[in-house]
C-alpha cells in the first residue's frame, strides 16, 4: 500500500483572537480525551519512572582564576552567501558594464560565482571581453536575454581567475632585471581554449537574432534627451 | 473664437493628472462648477475637478448618469475607441507611450534603422541634384 497521507492536523483549540482559544479548559480536558486515559489506567494519570542520570564525575575546582572578568563575545549565527542577484539578472541576459576598461560595453551573463561576482563572456569575437568577472553594482541588466542552454559554464570558479603564485626567487641582484623580462604575462592556451568553446555555442545563438551582433558590439551612451530614471533597459 | 467643445453629458475628456492619467473618460454629470461626475469602462464611476481633465473633439449620445451596461454600449456605437485612435492626438499619446516603452536593443534597432533611412534620402537627393545640375 502506499504511504498514507497525511492532512495536515487543525488545532483542537482555534483562537477567537490572540490569546483567547474558543475552548475552556474543561472543554479542552474533555476534547484531549484525558479521561479516557485516565480510564484506561484506573483513574490516575500514568506515570513513568524517571530515567536514571548518570553520575557526573566529580569536578575539581580550577587552579586559577583570570583576575579580569573577561567578556564573551555575542554568539554570530549569520552565514557567508553570495550577495543576492537582481531579479532583472537572470543566465543570457545582457549586460551593460558600467566601470573599468569596458565601460559601456554590452555583455552576456553565465552565472553568479560563490564570491558574489556575475561570470560574463563578450563574447570575445563581437566585442573583445572575454571570460570576466564583474560585480553586480556595476552594471545594468537590460531585458534582453540570448539563448545560453548550449554552454556548460561548470567549470568556472573564483580560483580560476585569481592570481597565480609565483615562485619565491632567490635574491640575486645582478640577474634582477633579466629575470623580470622573461616572466611576461602570456595568456596560457589553457584560458584561450575555454573561451573559444563558451563563445561556440553564444555566437551561433546570437547570429540567429538579427542586429544582436552589432547590438553586442557597440558601447552604450548617454545621449541628449536621454533620462536614465525613465530609460526602459 | 467661439469654443468649440463644451462641458456636456457625454463629452469624452483625458484626464491629465492623478490616479488615472492618462484615461479617457466620459462626462456623465455635472456636480458643480468645477467638478463633474465621470465614468469609465474600467474605472468606478467618481468625480473629478475640471482642472484634471482635458476635452477631446468626441462625444458620445448618452443620457445623465447611465449605468455601465449602457455607457459601454454608446461607446461602442459612438465608436470612440477607433475615433481617438485615428486622431493625431490619440496617434501622438500612442507614439509617446512606445517610445517610453522602448528597450536597449529595441532603441539600437532604431539608431540602425534611421541611418539607413537617411542613406536612402541622400542616396536620392544626390541623383536628383545631378539631373538638376
Amino acid at each position: 500500500m502506499a504511504p498514507q497521507q497525511r492532512k495536515p492536523h487543525v488545532c483542537r483549540n482555534p483562537d477567537l483572537i490572540r490569546g483567547v482559544g474558543k475552548y475552556s479548559r474543561s472543554k479542552m480536558y474533555h476534547k484531549r480525551g484525558l479521561w479516557a486515559i485516565k480510564a484506561k489506567n484506573g483513574g490516575a494519570f500514568p506515570k513513568h519512572e524517571k530515567k536514571a542520570v548518570a553520575a557526573a564525575p566529580a569536578e575539581k575546582p580550577p587552579k586559577f582564576y583570570p583576575a579580569d572578568d573577561v567578556k564573551k563575545p555575542l554568539v554570530n549565527k549569520r552565514k557567508a552567501r553570495p550577495t543576492k542577484l537582481r531579479a532583472s539578472i537572470t543566465p543570457g541576459t545582457v549586460l551593460i558594464v558600467l566601470a573599468g576598461r569596458f565601460k559601456g560595453k554590452r555583455v552576456v551573463f553565465l552565472k553568479q560565482l560563490t564570491s558574489g561576482l556575475l561570470l560574463v563572456t563578450g563574447p570575445f569575437k563581437i566585442n573583445g571581453i572575454p571570460l570576466r568577472r564583474v560585480n553586480q553594482s556595476y552594471v545594468i541588466a537590460t531585458s534582453t536575454k540570448v539563448d545560453i542552454s548550449g554552454v556548460n559554464v561548470e567549470k568556472f570558479d573564483d580560483k580560476y581567475f585569481g592570481k597565480k603564485v609565483e615562485k619565491k626567487k632567490k635574491k640575486g641582484e645582478g640577474e634582477f632585471f633579466e629575470a623580470e623580462k622573461e616572466e611576461k604575462n602570456t595568456l596560457p592556451q589553457e584560458k584561450k581554449d575555454d573561451q573559444k568553446s563558451v563563445d561556440a555555442a553564444l555566437i551561433q545563438c546570437i547570429e540567429a537574432v538579427p542586429d544582436l551582433k552589432s547590438y553586442l558590439g557597440a558601447r552604450f551612451s548617454l545621449k541628449a534627451g536621454m533620462k536614465p530614471h525613465e530609460l526602459v533597459f | 473664437m467661439p469654443f468649440k467643445r463644451y462641458v456636456e453629458v457625454g463629452r469624452v475628456a483625458l484626464v491629465n493628472y492623478g490616479k488615472d492619467y492618462g484615461k479617457l473618460v466620459v462626462i456623465v454629470d455635472v456636480i458643480d462648477q468645477n467638478r463633474a461626475l465621470v465614468d469609465a469602462p474600467d474605472m468606478v464611476r467618481g468625480q473629478i475637478n475640471f482642472k484634471r481633465l482635458t476635452l477631446t473633439d468626441i462625444k458620445i449620445d448618452i443620457k445623465r448618469v447611465p449605468n455601465k451596461k449602457t455607457l459601454i454600449a454608446a461607446l461602442e456605437a459612438g465608436d470612440v475607441k477607433n475615433k481617438w485612435e485615428n486622431s493625431s492626438w490619440g496617434r501622438k499619446l500612442i507614439v509617446q507611450k512606445k517610445r517610453a516603452s522602448l528597450n536597449d536593443f529595441d532603441r539600437f534597432k532604431i539608431m540602425l534603422a534611421k541611418i539607413k533611412k537617411a542613406g536612402v534620402v541622400r542616396q536620392e537627393l544626390a541623383k536628383l541634384k545631378k539631373e538638376a545640375a
